[in-house]
């Protein structure tokens, strides 16, 4: 089927289940609906997975749009042949991720506090809203303040504000050469080093604690890292190419990932200390993404997440759906609801 | 003059002014509600002063309560509401109404707290941009984002814009810079969006709310982003005997996959009124010059210089001159900086552009800008952020001349359909205000206006915040669009013309 056709048949059945009063679950590659334990699995799906391909690339304007079914691994690999980049990272979760999973679920990997999230590197995109209107926002320029920015807030929207056809990403050149340093010191000193790296203007791409190391990703060059920490509290540095781990821990395919218990993502202003629940911890982000291991009580995570300022968010659990998610404070809550209304007034998307 | 208000776009109520002073002085302090003609006058206008509104009634309270119960009031009576920063924007965004509120936020001007372990600062909206920066540089930190009105120009107004800088090309726009709001609904509700975190749940809606132009809410706190201070900068000026050339050489120095700090571009017009102005030292004979600001690690500009010097000369530059230090990099930058008030004097008044265009269209658009300026009859004087894509075309013309001011906007409104026309849009920066609000039926469909239309609902149930501005009516978009055939075919063929 042509492109055209497939457009015209999702707002079809956009409007059939208007018509219907029925339900539709938005499916890209499908490797994300994990994340989505609330919803049933006998819901109707409306698979974009089909709607493919790079539209338009060109590396001189840093600019790749491409229909949300497009395959993330082509898509990155279209890029490194230019020695381009998607520079936020995002985990694919599966062979077969797509694009629009990709922007739905606002995923970033490691080197999200660096160089930003999935939303910052958005420029444009094209819709279908609850009504079946082809909707375009944004652009490939930029720089673009005309009409508000709804191409952003698709990012992280997990497919209930409407059906993403199209998106326009900002793209980075791939720096040339990545190496980490894998530092050992306790958990309490690497939260310091964690804000002192932050502090200072280095080339730093990652920063990760796991088990007793810190690891710093840097790109181009180590100049200054090792000065700005703390020597006292290192007992042990080496040097490793950085590949295969950070990859290996964006796709959760690194060991604390594998053992057993509820997973809990946690995201707290990044200098946050060291919270008091027990189980196994995972820090991302320098200090500011934290994956939890536990059998502590639902309450004791959010409570512990809240009290600094954060959100916690359970990821993957055995736990029977509905999940519990963490309460949004009730003005924020109701307008999120009004701003979901306004895309989707039927409540056909969940 | 006045800009005419669209009758769709106005909202008409019935309150008398002594009775809704009356009111307000129930909870305001007498000298924070203005009402007399001399003391309304400094709030006609913003910095695009050819629109002129005299205010209803101007407030300048002090607390949130204080705003929060003028809004409730407001939102009761149907009277519309507008927000002003310091007035330095560009597109008549605060332009006031005749029978509506401004509500200036200038008194909430203090740094609430300095986190520099998470490296933000939570500011007031009426902090200017450039007091974040000064107060925590002993820190080593600084916020990126830097719009040449920067000494004046608020937080607040920065966010209600999104606003850019010649450094945004690495660091960012606005939306990039900040982790939290706090904003007013018009209904007076508080609302707190986004963390100091890097990411939260539920919608971003810290993206929709930047650049919204006051329209959403009004912002009372923001979270800005700090970052660490470059360690090294250095800055170097390509000359082109060649507009289009330079315009090319921009498009070469991104596809080399390098990101300059700052990558600018001044043409013979704008060189000519810099260097008048405060002698950078910019050669007055060249079709236009490139600035070029590398920075990072001191090991990294180094690297990056000897990439940057050999490719800007192969990419066409007569000649390219760095700056060896600190003070040649500020008098580099200064003529930049000071570009828009010196062609504010070889020219009684100009009008600044800001469409923005896919980098490799750079050439072709700034030649039919040339076209157009000749066919018009008025000079052009282009000064902007070339690494972007963004452009300031000044167009420079007479006030005191009758017509002038017409030919003006129509050979703007040229600029922006040719903008738009090339895969850009109407606006990078500036926002859409009243001043491009017309050509917001050129660049969106009418089921995307309809959309933007229902996010605004969402935030502002009853329209009165800001209305007139940024998001035309569709009955304005009709009528617009039966003055303006574009492609040969009406933008909106199944609206209904009036
Ligand atoms: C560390 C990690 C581990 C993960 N592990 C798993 C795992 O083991 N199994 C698993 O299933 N997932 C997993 N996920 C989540 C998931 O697979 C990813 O987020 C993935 O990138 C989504 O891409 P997709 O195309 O497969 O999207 P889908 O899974 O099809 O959809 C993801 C979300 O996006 C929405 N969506 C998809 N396409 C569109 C569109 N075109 N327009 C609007 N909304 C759309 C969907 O409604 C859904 O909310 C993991 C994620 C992470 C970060
Ligand atoms: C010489 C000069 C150079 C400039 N250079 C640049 C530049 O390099 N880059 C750039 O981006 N811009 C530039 N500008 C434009 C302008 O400075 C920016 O748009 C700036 O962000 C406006 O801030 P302000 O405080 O003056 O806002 P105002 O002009 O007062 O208001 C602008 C808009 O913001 C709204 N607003 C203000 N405060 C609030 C609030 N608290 N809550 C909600 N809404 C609010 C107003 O309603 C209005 O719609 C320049 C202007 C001048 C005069």
């Amino acid at each position: 089927m042509c492109t055209s056709e497939l457009v015209s048949q999702f707002q079809e059945e956009i409007l059939n289940a208007q018509l219907e009063k029925s339900r539709l679950q938005i499916v890209g590659g499908d490797t994300k609906a994990f994340l989505k334990p609330n919803v049933p699995a006998s819901l109707t799906r409306l698979e974009i997975g089909g709607y493919q391909g790079i539209v338009d690339y060109q590396p001189s304007e840093l600019v790749l749009t491409a229909r949300a079914g497009t395959s993330l691994t082509i898509i990155n690999e279209t890029l490194a042949e230019q020695g381009q980049m998607l520079a936020f990272e995002p985990p694919a979760f599966g062979r077969s991720a797509t694009l629009g999973g990709i922007v739905a679920s606002g995923l970033s990997g490691p080197r999200r506090p660096f160089a930003g999230a999935v939303r910052d590197f958005v420029l444009g995109c094209k819709i279908i809203n609850g009504q079946g209107e082809v909707l375009t926002f944004g652009g490939q320029v930029m720089k673009n303040v005309a009409g508000y920015d709804v191409s952003r807030l698709m990012a992280g929207s997990e497919g209930t504000l409407g059906v993403i056809l199209e998106v326009s990403l900002k793209v980075l050149p791939a720096p040339k050469k990545e190496l980490t340093l894998n530092i050992a010191m306790p958990i309490e000193s690497a939260l310091v080093q964690m804000v002192a790296l932050r502090r200072h203007y280095l080339s730093i791409s990652a920063v990760a604690y796991e088990n007793g190391f810190l690891r710093v990703r840097y790109s181009g060059s180590k100049t200054g890292i090792l000065s700005v920490l703390d020597t006292s509290v290192i007992t042990d540095v080496d040097v490793e190419s950085s590949q295969n781990y950070w990859h290996a821990l964006k796709e959760q395919q690194v060991d604390f990932f594998h053992t057993k218990g509820d997973l809990w993502r946690i995201s707290v202003p990044p200098a946050t200390p060291v919270l008091s629940v027990p189980g196994h911890w995972f820090y991302d982000w320098a200090g500011g993404l934290r994956w939890l291991k536990t059998a502590a009580p639902v309450a004791a995570v959010f409570g512990a997440a809240t009290a600094h300022g954060g959100t916690a968010r359970l990821f993957r659990s055995s736990q029977q759906a509905p999940w519990p998610r963490q309460e949004v404070a009730l003005p924020l809550a109701r307008l999120n609801k009004r701003v979901k209304a306004a895309f989707d007034p039927s409540e056909l998307f969940v | 003059m006045i800009p005419p208000i669209h009758p769709a776009e106005r909202i008409s109520h019935r309150v008398k002014k002594p009775e809704l002073l009356a009111e307000l002085r129930t909870f305001l302090p007498g000298d924070a509600i203005l009402f007399e003609q001399e003391m309304l006058k400094p709030y006609e206008c913003d910095a695009l002063a050819a629109y002129q509104t005299m205010p209803w009634i101007v407030v300048l309270p002090e607390t949130v309560e204080a705003i929060q119960r003028v809004l409730r009031l407001c939102n009761d009576y149907g009277i519309p509401v507008v927000a002003r920063g310091a007035g330095t924007g560009l597109s008549g965004g605060a332009l006031p109404l005749d029978n509506g509120v401004l509500i200036s936020m200038v008194k909430f001007n203090k740094i609430l707290a300095i986190d520099c372990d998470n490296l933000l600062a939570v500011v007031e909206p009426g902090v200017t941009n450039l007091a974040i920066s000064k107060k925590v540089a002993k820190e080593g930190l600084y916020y990126a984002p830097d719009p040449s009105s920067q000494i004046a120009c608020t937080i607040g107004g920065n966010v209600a814009e999104n606003a850019g800088g010649v450094h945004c090309l690495k660091y960012g726009l606005t939306t990039h810079n900040i982790l939290r709001l706090k904003i007013l609904t018009m209904a007076g509700e508080l609302v707190v969006i986004g963390s100091h975190g890097f990411d939260s749940e539920g919608y971003d809606l810290l993206a929709i709310l930047t650049g919204s132009e006051g329209m959403l809410g009004i912002i009372i706190e923001v979270s800005v982003k700090l970052l660490p201070l470059v360690p090294s900068a250095q800055v170097m000026m390509a000359v082109f005997d060649c507009v289009e050339i330079a315009g090319k050489a921009v498009a070469g120095v991104i596809a080399a996959g390098l990101i300059p700090a700052g990558l600018e571009m001044m043409d013979n017009t704008a060189i000519c009124a810099a260097e008048e102005f405060c002698h950078a030292g910019y050669p007055i004979t060249a079709k236009a010059i490139l600035l070029c600001e590398i920075d990072g690690t001191a090991e990294q500009v180094t690297e990056q210089l000897e990439q940057v010097y050999p490719l800007l000369l192969s990419l066409g530059a007569q000649t390219v001159e760095i700056a060896h230090d600190e003070l040649a990099r500020q008098k580099m930058w200064a003529g930049r900086k000071a570009a828009f008030p010196a062609v504010g004097r070889i020219s009684p008044d100009y009008y600044c552009m800001d469409g923005t265009i896919p980098r490799h269209q750079l050439a072709a658009v700034l030649k039919s800008i040339a076209g157009l300026s000749e066919k018009y009859g008025l000079p052009v004087a282009n000064v902007f952020h070339a690494g972007d894509g963004n452009l300031h075309p000044l167009i420079l013309y007479d006030g005191n001349v009758p017509g002038d001011f017409d030919k003006a906007e129509r050979l703007g409104s040229d600029i922006l359909s040719l903008s738009i026309r090339v895969g850009g849009t109407i606006t990078g920066e500036h926002g859409v205000g009243v001043e491009k609000i017309n050509h917001m039926c050129i660049q969106f469909s009418l089921a995307t206006l309809n959309q933007f239309h229902a996010i605004k609902a969402a935030f502002d149930e009853k329209g009165l915040l800001n209305p007139g501005k940024g998001l035309p009516s569709l009955r304005r978009c009709a009528e617009f669009g039966a003055l303006h055939v574009h492609h040969g075919e009406l933008p909106h063929k199944d609206l209904e013309r009036f």
